[in-house]
């Protein structure tokens, strides 16, 4: 199989960087309120139809909810290590707000279906579950934000099959999407080769 | 016909397509589990929601092979898990990994490993751990 000469992947990056930085900015609440607004109109013709178990998907959501909180403070600790270059700083931030929009989203949603979003947890409590005292450069940064991006995409492709809405199975498509984007631009910034084979995720 | 085939090829991933096509399919049980790799694959679907050391979305990891199902006092189960009763072994967690619905109705986990080879190596990869 022909492999993708990763020498060049990180001459992109930085390229890449400078068009998230513009896009995202501009971008960002448009793209909350339309996700939210699709969100709540799935969320209502579910429970109109009456097609489901909505208290199912409520505990899907909520779980998927206990994720977008713990990488929201992910990026947070990442953010305030002062391990991250200049460079870096703001994709770390951009990621960050992509996770805030998942959460809002996602407690829109929640809400619609009567339920109750769990709450985020200190600061505290992330930074020792995900061991944050031992990252000390920004490559050990950019390392764990990886991994969580990654098992956080293989995740939601993981519970699509579980949903009784298949709207929200899409969302949770989308939502695996955008954690794919992250881990594809992280891991390139930190010099790892392209997947020699198809379907790596959602296995 | 499982063993000769993973002798052959060993841990790569190519592996995959061809258990599935050995014929075997959700709901059997693996004989061999490759703990090296169940710490590989741990590592890219299990590391969203749990880790070794720590509760994060999901109960932590460490000890969970022969653990009680649903006991750890610092996290928050369900009633499913918290009624559920019974060790963590290798057939539960098979059944577990295989359709956490269809084994403990009302749980909130509902990721599943389809292949019955993941399943042993991640199984053999959390009895390694416990065993540490
Ligand atoms: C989408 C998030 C998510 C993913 C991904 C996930 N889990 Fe879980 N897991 C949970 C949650 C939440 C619970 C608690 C379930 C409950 O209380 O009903 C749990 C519970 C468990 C338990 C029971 C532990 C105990 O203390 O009784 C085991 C075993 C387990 N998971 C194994 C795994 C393995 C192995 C993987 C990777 C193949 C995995 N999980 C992937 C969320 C997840």
């Amino acid at each position: 199989m022909a492999s993708i000469d990763t020498r060049t992947v990180p001459e992109i990056v930085p390229a890449r960087r400078r068009f998230l930085q513009g896009a995202g900015k501009a971008s960002l609440s448009a793209t909350a309120v339309a996700l939210l607004i699709g969100c709540e109109t799935m969320a209502s013709s579910a429970s109109r139809q009456g097609a489901s178990d909505p208290k199912k998907d409520v505990s899907i959501l909520n779980v998927a909810l206990g994720l977008e909180h713990e990488a929201i403070n992910a990026y947070q600790l990442g953010a305030e290590s002062g391990l991250l270059s200049q460079e870096v700083l703001p994709v770390a931030v951009l990621f960050q707000s992509h996770h805030k929009e998942h959460r809002d989203a996602l407690m829109a949603t929640i809400k619609t279906l009567g339920g109750a979003p769990v709450e985020e947890k200190a600061i505290g409590e992330y930074a020792k579950a995900l061991g944050a005292g031992g990252l000390k450069t920004q490559g050990d940064v950019l390392t764990l934000a990886a991994r969580l991006e990654r098992g956080a995409a293989n995740a939601y492709l993981g519970v699509i099959p579980a949903f009784a809405d298949p709207a929200l199975a899409k969302v949770s498509g989308r939502l695996a999407a955008d954690e794919t984007m992250h881990w594809a631009l992280l891991a390139s910034a930190l010099g790892q080769p392209v997947p020699e084979k198809a379907l790596s995720f959602g296995v | 016909m499982v063993k000769p085939v993973l002798h052959l090829i060993g841990c790569l991933a190519l592996a995959l397509p061809m258990l599935a096509a050995a014929g075997e399919s959700r709901g059997e049980m693996a004989e061999v589990g490759d703990a090296e790799r169940g710490a590989l694959i741990y590592d890219s679907r299990c590391i969203g929601c749990h880790s070794l050391a720590a509760n994060r979305i999901g109960p932590r990891h460490n000890d969970v092979f022969g653990r009680e199902i649903g006991s750890l006092k610092d996290f928050d189960y369900s009633e499913a898990l918290q009624k559920a009763g019974g060790t963590w072994d290798r057939a539960a967690l098979d059944l577990w990994l295989a359709d956490p619905e269809a084994y403990l109705p009302g749980q909130r986990m509902n990721f599943m490993v389809s292949e019955p080879q993941d399943r042993a190596d991640l199984i053999a990869f959390l009895q390694q751990e416990a065993e540490r």
